[in-house]
């Protein structure tokens, strides 16, 4: 299966998402915010990236747009998790590089479908 | 896959009383008039880590409540709204009334929405007022829809995709053959997909890392409209995709052959869509059948969890050190177990090593345990500025909380005993100790007046200081109401230290009028009988127009205590050691009978009620008193008190049990503990003891005095 870079300032919001996405059998890496994510990814190549907006430090978008001058994060998929009120993020994020967004809330379910989306098998 | 997200909701709750905290802290700290960014981000990430975490959650009224919040800080962020009194009034109440939300939830309680609909009401008030940039949920749901409408869904139309990507669709991570295979997905594999090569340039032409191709895509199938907007969710933007329906009875097949003919890539593609289609299908039944069940099973589980579960977040340095020291432990048993294998008396030497050892080991893995427990009493201390702030505001009084010593560490258990004591005595300084603002200009004073929170470790024991510099405690009424309440008469004379010490007797109040803020029934003596429930003592300084200061010490743990093993007949007696100001040995002369019924032993210039600890607890002595006492004195709420005793053993921590849970409350007594030996040993409740011993030091001085 995959190995994915979970990043969220948010602990139960990651420790749901890692959970999830550990039981449906992936590897996931994690970050606190978009500087430690980026510092991971400078080091190891995922095959997808879930990144929340708001976080400390670093923010997903600014993360999202220094994944792509990686050579290793050129066209990995890069989601968002965003809230329903930011729809302008969904549009920053798309400018940044994002590949697409995962809308809070959001079940386990809805979750490994989106992922599913994205991840080559 | 079912996944039961209530065992996510306690690190939920946990960062969102954090990120409630955070919030609060934020919004005391803020400048009004020119609030920092930095400040107004963390505010606004708190609240949004609320609403998103309580939207996953299955928290919804916390989520719709929080997102009104959340949309007025952003636009204050954004800079379309500025902050003002009112607004930050407003969201320091919404912080309360979230965590207020949170709370009942968490004691699996229907959450009371009265006040959340009320200040919901008002967030919107001003949201619609003045702002044009506010966002509403409904506004933003629509959306995703921006390709043509088509009413008709499914009905036997099947779609014509027309998908024209910008070249840079690559670089966003968005992959068409991805897309065509989640395609085949919905539609069954009823999908073909012809490439369209018209924009391909020549190899030199090419950069490797642009997509040239087009894509013609047919559904033969009757899906839901809403399945193919999902496909091209992400790339609309990015893309020229029409889709239009046609009927499937028509021309499908005849299509189908002419396009397979024409153009052989996009056979290859379409067959790769197939070979890789069967696979997701066979998994994606299960999928769905889950997903409606989940969200009603989480609601149950959410329901039926138990409160209360308490945790305690624990660095991992502490718990790094646990496992050092548990390494250690290991080390030395293997040791000493290989000793006792062959031993034999020439050994005896690396057997004391090897216990000595085992001591050492025993002592710090038990200082790293009590350490987890340890937590800074910044904890206690964040919710005193939000309370100066509100009650100082009620009385129009202008007031500086400074706080030191927030590292300070203690005991869960004592942190959170030690809160409302502390609440109560914040209010009275507020309430009776700093006065009005023009009082204060007239006494000369600075117009604000300073609230002093100090924490420090001495001793073995935490010591919390709050300061005032208010008018201070008047001496002269104080000593009237205790005439008034009965509690002393007119001819008693004390010092200033025993006036004070009034103030926590029982049933008394100087307060003339009943204020809504301090004088709610509960006395300082409920404060003073709390913080000795917890072994703690409190005293107050005060100097008429300078201020007040009341000092708490507490022990930093509940489970051990330093004990002086003392003996009395058969009988072994612990006295926590902090207690303990000397141990004494006299003769008989020493002691006094004062008023023909209470022994005092004269300490130097002090005179000191005398206890007989056999006495107290009837303890059988054979042996005749010896000529010489060994008198332990002890001082509890600022008196002493002499303790006859046979024998000083040694000191040493104990561990305490509760003797109420295994046994019942015994008067004098606070607790248990099992020696070395196995034998139970009892420690001595050195402020039960004091009463028992019916003489109080104002009494045996005023006695002494009139004598």
């Amino acid at each position: 299966m995959a190995t994915i870079l979970v990043v969220d300032d948010s602990a139960s919001m990651k420790k749901m998402v890692t959970f999830t996405l550990q039981s449906a059998g992936h590897t996931i890496v994690e970050a606190d915010n978009g500087a430690a994510a980026l510092a991971i990814a400078q080091k190891q190549a995922t095959d997808l990236v879930l990144t929340d907006v708001n976080m400390p430090q670093m923010n997903g978008i600014e993360l999202c747009k220094k994944l792509r001058s990686l050579p290793n994060y050129k066209f990995t998929p890069v989601l968002m998790l965003t809230t329903e009120s930011g729809m302008d993020q969904k549009s920053a994020g798309k400018e940044a590089g994002a590949t697409g967004w995962i809308v809070k809330p959001f079940n386990p379910d809805q979750l490994l479908k989106t992922v599913s989306k994205v991840l080559s098998r | 896959m079912s996944i039961d997200l209530s065992q996510f909701h306690q690190v939920f709750y946990e960062e969102s009383y954090e990120g409630l905290d955070a919030m609060e802290q934020g919004l005391l700290e803020m400048d009004v008039e020119a609030p920092d960014d930095e400040v107004i981000n963390t505010i606004f990430r708190a609240a949004h880590s609320i609403k998103g975490g309580s939207g996953t959650f299955g928290f919804n009224q916390v989520a719709e409540f929080t997102h009104v919040v959340e949309t007025l800080l952003d636009e204050v962020r954004s800079g379309d709204r500025a902050m003002n009194q009112s607004i930050m009034d407003l969201l320091l109440v919404s912080v309360d009334c979230i965590r207020s939300l949170l709370q009942d939830l968490q004691a699996g309680d229907d959450p009371d929405l009265t006040q959340a609909t009320d200040l919901k009401s008002q967030f919107e008030a001003i949201l619609n007022g003045e702002s044009a940039s506010s966002e509403s949920v409904g506004e933003v749901n629509s959306e995703d829809n921006t390709a043509e409408p088509i009413a008709n869904e499914g009905g036997g139309k099947g779609y014509k995709i027309h998908f024209v990507p910008e070249e840079t669709l690559l670089q966003t991570g968005n992959e068409p053959t991805r897309m065509f295979r989640q395609l085949a997905e919905v539609s069954d594999d009823c999908i073909e997909v012809s490439a369209n090569l018209e924009r391909l340039p020549s190899l030199t032409a090419m950069n490797p890392e642009h997509c040239y191709l087009a894509w013609d895509i047919t559904i033969n199938k009757a899906i839901d409209r809403s399945e193919i907007d999902e496909v091209f969710e992400w790339v609309i933007d990015d893309a020229e995709v029409v889709i239009t329906e046609f009927d499937l009875s028509d021309s499908t097949i005849e299509e189908q052959a002419s396009e397979q003919i024409e153009e052989p890539i996009a056979q290859a593609v379409s067959s790769e869509v197939e070979s890789i289609a069967p696979e997701p299908a066979a998994d994606k039944a299960p999928v769905e059948n889950t997903a409606e069940k989940e969200p009603a099973k989480a609601k149950a589980k959410a329901k039926a969890s138990t409160p209360e579960s308490s945790s305690i977040r624990v660095s991992i340095d502490k718990v790094d050190s646990l496992i050092n020291m548990v390494g250690e432990l290991v080390i030395t048993q293997s040791m000493l177990g290989q000793l006792g294998q062959n031993f034999d008396i020439t050994r005896v030497q690396r057997l004391q090593e090897g216990l000595a050892q085992l001591e050492h080991n025993t002592r710090e893995l038990q200082e790293s345990v009590m350490k987890i427990r340890m937590m800074p009493i910044s904890f206690v201390f964040s919710r005193f500025p939000r309370l100066v702030r509100d009650v100082s505001r009620t009385l129009d009084k202008k007031i500086d909380l400074v706080l030191s010593g927030e590292n300070t560490e203690l005991d869960k258990t004592v942190m959170e005993k030690i809160g409302d004591p502390m609440v109560h005595l914040i209010r009275n300084s507020i309430d009776h100790g700093i006065e009005m603002p023009d009082v204060r200009i007239a006494a000369g004073k600075p117009e604000t007046g300073t609230v002093e929170l100090n924490a420090f470790h001495q001793s073995g024991n935490i010591v919390i200081e709050i300061k005032d510099d208010g008018a201070g405690l008047n001496k002269e009424r104080i000593q009237q109401k205790a005439i008034e309440n009965g509690l002393i008469d007119e001819s008693t004379t004390l010092a200033d230290e025993q006036i004070f010490d009034l103030i926590f007797q029982p049933g008394f109040s100087t307060a003339d009028a009943v204020s809504d803020l301090s004088g709610r029934g509960v006395g300082m003596d409920v404060v003073r009988r709390n913080i000795a429930s917890l072994n703690g003592s409190i005293e107050v300084s005060s100097e008429t127009g300078k201020g007040s200061r009341f000092v708490i010490r507490l022990p930093l743990t509940l489970a051990i205590l330093d004990g002086q093993l003392v003996k009395v007949g058969e009988e072994i007696f612990i006295f926590p050691l902090v207690s303990i100001v000397e141990s004494i040995q006299m003769d008989d002369t020493a002691i006094n009978n004062v008023g023909g019924h209470s022994d005092v032993l004269q300490l130097r210039d002090e005179y000191v009620p005398i206890v007989q600890l056999h006495e107290i607890f009837s303890v059988n002595k054979d042996e005749p008193p010896a000529d010489d006492n060994i008198v332990v004195v002890v001082e509890t709420d600022g008196e002493k008190v002499g303790v006859v005793v046979d024998e000083l053993l040694g000191q040493q921590q104990v561990v305490i049990k509760s003797l109420e849970e295994n046994f019942k409350k015994v008067e004098g007594i606070s607790g248990a503990t099992i020696l070395g030996d196995g034998t139970v040993a009892l420690i001595v409740d050195v402020s039960g003891l004091s009463k028992m011993s019916g003489t109080s030091i104002k009494q045996i001085d005023s006695a002494h005095k009139a004598a």
